[in-house]
């Protein structure tokens, strides 16, 4: 369909959708450019560490031929408990992006539907705090949930104890509020039409229930817009981590292939942990990459 | 209208009834997430403010106290601060230019009808999706003495290359973070910028052509000036990300070889995390912050509509 609206096209307008040789050589140089590291991270995670010195510098490095063996993974399995890192992970990121979304559509609604009042004070302090980099307030954060009266369980139930740090929830419960997820869910709640709500009212329903009955079932695009926007930070946290996680069991990824990559020299083990944590995240990608593309394109924010 | 329709379920029904109701059910829904903004984020910068002027540590039993402007004095005489600010400096300068521009042209080349856009789109986004640290790990490979740039530097000069150390030679440790940095984040901007290149309509470049304005001269005249917004978005969002350099250096370099990569994000960390003084941590936190507000307020001046 777009090559048929092209060629139509390219009659009338100068700047056609053809692509020259010229275009193609370039396109293609900057496709091996960014395409040929990941290429070699996930062939080099097959083979051992002499076949990876071995074949550097030719074309042998980008194909996997030779030796190839699990070997890597097996060791990187054996030596730490990537179980339990990639478990964190999935965790942390699965709770935080799922209470976001409840907790951003709420807020999102109230604005959006619900003559509140200070509505335009509330949500001028919403954006602003979209003004402020993690990195200008990442140090007195962890001072502050270091302050804060943590709970911890043991095998007799769960008991206070003192700051946050060193735990899963600390990892979660900052994050779940965001001032973008609520923006977007505005916009898109502004546009479903205010007779719906009315007609439901008629009809005896309450807010919460034409918040979550007639409200949300018919935003699933901007669900998925937050989905996106916030999984991938989630998944690829390191700073925050990095200072608040002390033991294994509470390791998310990340960090646990930065411990590994201190205790081996081994690069083909080293390649099949990142490969591990990052294969799995590409394929989604590539699967999704249209809502993918839309979503951050539209957003024009960080992903 | 509406009032009517209401009076029929609710007996006392009212606008001001419902317009009650609404407001405090609106305020049931907006609490959680305006008190987890004020705790996780609201707060922990008032405090960058008030710890700033202690001795807090992270872990302490004794008690802080006011230390007036010591933390400072202290670092604004530490020449590693000093560096690391320049470095900051260095790093953001090369790399928002570069990065804007690169991305641009790479949105430029794919913003076309044609099939494979999809396919290209995809491939120079990759290391975007791909996390930091993993593509840190990556090319710390790339980067080292008998890796794989030295070994390609070496082919293409038929051995007359001499192996750099990139991230432990002194004078190009911060380059080779420049070059992996761009290479990280550029899908990123290029999908920004081809968000922009899609809302300029057909129309115009047709009126350029017609007065005979092609190639560079159409993208002069219409490009440019239609990404006009688009630009100063990417400056801002580029601008931010590039002063808060850290996990690179956290993976790669630690800040060195003699402190020639170190950040001011990575001495906050250093001194708040690895030391646990949080009091002068705040105080680098501090000036970081205020240096962010002063360049995004300079870039909103120049990029103000006039």
């Amino acid at each position: 369909m777009n090559i048929r609206h092209s060629r139509s096209a390219r009659r009338i307008k100068n700047n056609g959708d053809h692509v020259t040789i010229a275009g193609w050589i370039i396109r293609l140089a900057f496709a091996v450019l960014f395409a040929f590291p990941l290429i070699f991270m996930v062939v080099s995670s097959f083979k051992s560490d002499g076949a990876i010195m071995n074949d550097l510098g030719s074309l042998k490095s980008f194909l996997p031929i030779g030796d190839l063996s699990l070997e890597n993974y097996q060791q990187v399995f054996s030596r730490v408990p990537v179980m339990t890192f990639l478990m964190n992970s999935v965790v942390i990121t699965l709770i935080t992006v799922v209470l976001g979304i409840v907790v951003n559509s709420m807020a999102a609604f109230g604005l959006s539907r619900l003559r509140v009042k200070g509505r335009a004070v509330i949500f001028t302090f919403i954006l602003a705090t979209l003004m402020v980099p993690f990195e200008t307030y990442a140090i007195p954060l962890l001072w502050w949930v270091n302050q804060l009266p943590g709970i911890a369980i043991d095998q007799f139930g769960p008991y206070f104890t003192q700051g946050w740090i060193d735990t899963i929830y600390v990892q979660i419960i900052p994050f779940i509020a965001n001032a973008f997820s609520i923006y977007l869910y505005m916009q898109y709640f502004d546009s479903i039409p205010k007779e719906l709500d009315e007609a439901a009212r008629v009809d005896g329903a309450g807010w919460f229930k034409i918040y979550s009955r007639i409200v949300m079932p018919l935003s699933g695009p901007a669900t998925a817009t937050v989905v996106i926007l916030s999984f991938l930070p989630m998944w690829n946290q390191y700073v925050w981590p990095l200072m608040v996680v002390q033991s294994e069991s509470h390791r998310p990824v990340m960090i646990g292939i930065q411990y590994f990559q201190q205790m081996t020299t081994s690069w083909g083990q080293i390649m099949a942990y990142s490969s591990l944590i990052t294969v799995p995240i590409i394929i989604v990608f590539v699967l999704f990459q249209k809502q993918f593309v839309n979503s951050i394109a539209s957003s024009g924010v960080k992903g | 209208m509406s009032s009517s329709t209401t009076g029929i379920t609710k007996q006392r029904g009212s606008t001001s009834f419902d317009g009650r109701s609404q407001n405090r059910v609106g305020w049931a829904m907006l609490t959680p997430a305006v008190l987890l903004l004020l705790v996780f984020i609201v707060i922990p910068v008032v405090l960058a403010f008030g710890l700033a002027f202690t001795d807090a540590q992270l872990i302490s039993t004794k008690a802080m106290s006011f230390t007036g402007l010591s933390n400072f004095q202290r670092l604004f005489s530490d020449p590693t601060f000093w560096r690391a600010l320049l470095n900051v400096i260095v790093f953001s300068l090369v790399v928002v230019p570069l990065q804007a521009g690169l991305g641009l042209f790479l949105a430029i080349l794919i913003n076309k009808k044609v099939r494979s856009s999809v396919f290209f789109r995809t491939v120079y986004f990759l290391p975007v999706v791909t996390s930091m640290v993993v593509v840190s790990l990556l090319w710390m490979f790339i980067y080292q003495n008998n890796g794989m740039l030295n070994v390609l530097l070496e082919k293409v000069t038929f051995g007359h290359w001499t192996p750099v150390d990139w991230l432990n030679d002194s004078r190009v440790a911060l380059a080779a973070i420049i070059v992996m940095s761009i290479w990280q984040a550029v899908g990123q901007h290029m999908l920004i910028w081809l968000s922009g290149l899609q809302t300029i309509p057909g129309e115009l470049y047709e009126a350029a052509a017609l007065d005979g304005a092609t190639g560079w001269k159409s993208f002069a005249h219409v490009t440019w000036p239609c990404l006009r917004s688009t630009r100063n978005m990417i400056l801002i969002t580029i601008t931010i990300a590039a002063m808060g350099l850290f996990t690179q250096i956290s993976v790669m370099t630690q800040g060195g070889p003699r402190d020639s990569t170190t950040t001011v994000v990575f001495e906050a960390v250093r001194s708040g995390f690895q030391q646990q003084e949080m009091g002068y941590a705040s105080a680098i936190t501090l000036v970081f912050f205020i240096l962010i507000l002063v360049i995004t307020g300079i870039q909103r001046y120049l990029t103000r509509e006039k």
